[in-house]
């Protein structure tokens, strides 16, 4: 599949009017039938592919809600064309961990209370995903510039902030055992 | 509606020819803003963030210049080594909006919006920058000060493409300031860049979100050249002072909905002194 996908990325690809297309979501093909190319990812994953995890609020790349990996990049689904990442490699909430089994990152942020009404959480996780991935010990600066884009209006962020470092403190005690 | 992802620039430049009015898709922090509500409905999208010579940039040595390729994002031009070699441009690009905004908004797209607010667009004028753009008749080069019109109006012609920036390394301090209501996530209400070049004893600043366009402060610039002590890093608090009114003078802001004019007059006149200090630390 790895393969297909490289494939996919290099060749130039053309989606016209109301013809189907492919997204790689989650190492899956998901078929996306009879929509308006103009449609955004957040859109498309939500209302076409049912995947609800990724929430929409602002639409304008403001809230950070709509967080998802694209090709390996953090960004906003909202201000992604659907048809545009034909070929790329999606990654949202759903495919962080398996329902039941949460990352350590969803874990922390149970642990440390940092969620209340849950909505900016999905995006937050996968903020906190990527940051973690790229920086072993962030500093609180770090995450709290990391995580700018990502609006909370419940917490107060401090917990949050904590989450991310519970995690930093435990992935490095693991790597030392 | 076809949506286009060309991979290379032969096959962006066609398809622009097959529809000089496609909407040009970057990295769609402007324009899925406006698709999203509605107020754009294109009847055709090319795609560039996937053209290969966009999305690379060239260092030429000889010529001291960068070629950016107008689809390299932020987040690509504050590290190094562009950030090495194009400071002033990192600290611009470390100030649009978020992780997020930043791998995906590239500084094509930010010419092509050609908001008077654009982030990158005060330090492309301030090292006088060159916009190269390409269509089926070939590719021809402008000046970013001619290439931005007005507000949200550029020079490019229907079936342009904007391929590159062009932009000078000069040999002295640069630095970008930006005044909004928050660090992150914020539209600019007032920027302003200093740039040095000490080969030419020339101070140029050029100010945002204060007119149509970004500004060129020319008589602030002469007066620093001729008032700071290039070799000892060195201008006198009166020196700083004049050259923050003449700042402030070559503004021409309004009254809207983020800030009044006074305000963004007065915060010209403020981050022009804060980088000229910084620029010549020495009293």
């Amino acid at each position: 599949m790895s393969d297909q996908m490289s494939d996919d990325a290099t060749a130039s690809a053309r989606v016209g009017w109301n013809e189907q297309y492919a997204l790689h979501v989650n190492d899956e093909v998901r078929e996306v039938r009879d929509a308006w190319v103009g449609e955004s990812l957040l859109f498309v994953l939500r209302e076409r592919l049912g995947l609800m995890g990724t929430k929409g609020a602002c639409e304008q790349g403001e809230c950070g809600s709509c967080s998802v990996m694209v090709d390996g990049e953090l960004v906003c689904s909202c201000l992604v064309m659907a048809a545009s990442a034909v070929g790329q490699r999606i990654l949202t909430i759903e495919g962080i961990a398996p329902i039941g089994a949460p990352s350590d990152v969803q874990r922390a942020f149970v642990d440390a209370g940092a969620v209340q009404c849950g909505f900016c959480t999905p995006g937050l996780i996968m903020a906190a995903h990527d940051l973690l991935e790229r920086s072993v010990q962030p500093s609180e600066i770090e995450i709290r510039e990391e995580l700018s884009g990502n609006v909370c209006r419940c917490t107060g962020y401090g917990r949050i902030i904590e989450a991310v470092q519970r995690v930093s403190v435990n992935r490095r005690a693991g790597a030392s055992t | 509606m076809p949506v286009l992802v060309p991979t290379t620039l032969d096959e962006a430049v066609s398809a622009m020819a097959a529809d000089p009015d496609a909407m040009v898709l970057a990295g769609g922090t402007d324009t899925m803003v406006e698709v999203n509500a509605g107020h754009r409905r294109p009847s055709c999208v090319v795609v560039v963030n996937r053209v290969s010579e966009m999305r690379s940039w060239t260092y030429d040595p000889v010529a001291a210049t960068v070629r950016i390729g107008a689809a390299v994002t932020y987040a690509e031009l504050l590290e190094p080594p562009l950030a090495t070699l194009l400071p002033a441009l990192a600290e611009a690009s470390r100030t649009v909006g978020s992780p997020q905004i930043r791998h995906a908004g590239t500084l094509g797209g930010n010419l092509g919006t050609c908001s008077p607010a654009g982030d990158g667009l005060p330090v492309l004028s301030a090292l006088d920058a060159v916009v190269p753009l390409a269509s089926t008749a070939g590719e021809r080069s402008m000046s970013v000060h001619d290439f931005m019109v007005g507000v949200k109006r550029t020079a490019r012609e229907p079936g342009e493409l904007i391929t590159a920036v062009t932009v000078p390394v000069l040999s002295g301090w640069q630095g970008y300031a930006k005044v909004g209501v928050r660090n992150a996530m914020v539209i600019a209400l007032a920027t302003a860049c200093v740039a040095v070049d000490t080969a030419s004893a020339s101070v140029r600043l050029a100010i945002g979100s204060v007119g149509p366009t970004i500004l060129r402060c020319a008589q602030a610039e002469a007066f620093a050249a001729s008032a700071v002590d290039f070799a000892a890093s060195s201008a006198s608090a009166d020196a700083v002072r004049r050259f923050a009114e003449l700042a402030a003078a070559a503004s021409h802001p309004i009254d809207d909905h983020r800030a009044s004019a006074a305000y963004r007059r007065h915060a010209i006149g403020v981050l022009a002194s804060r980088l000229l200090r910084r620029a010549f630390p020495n009293e």
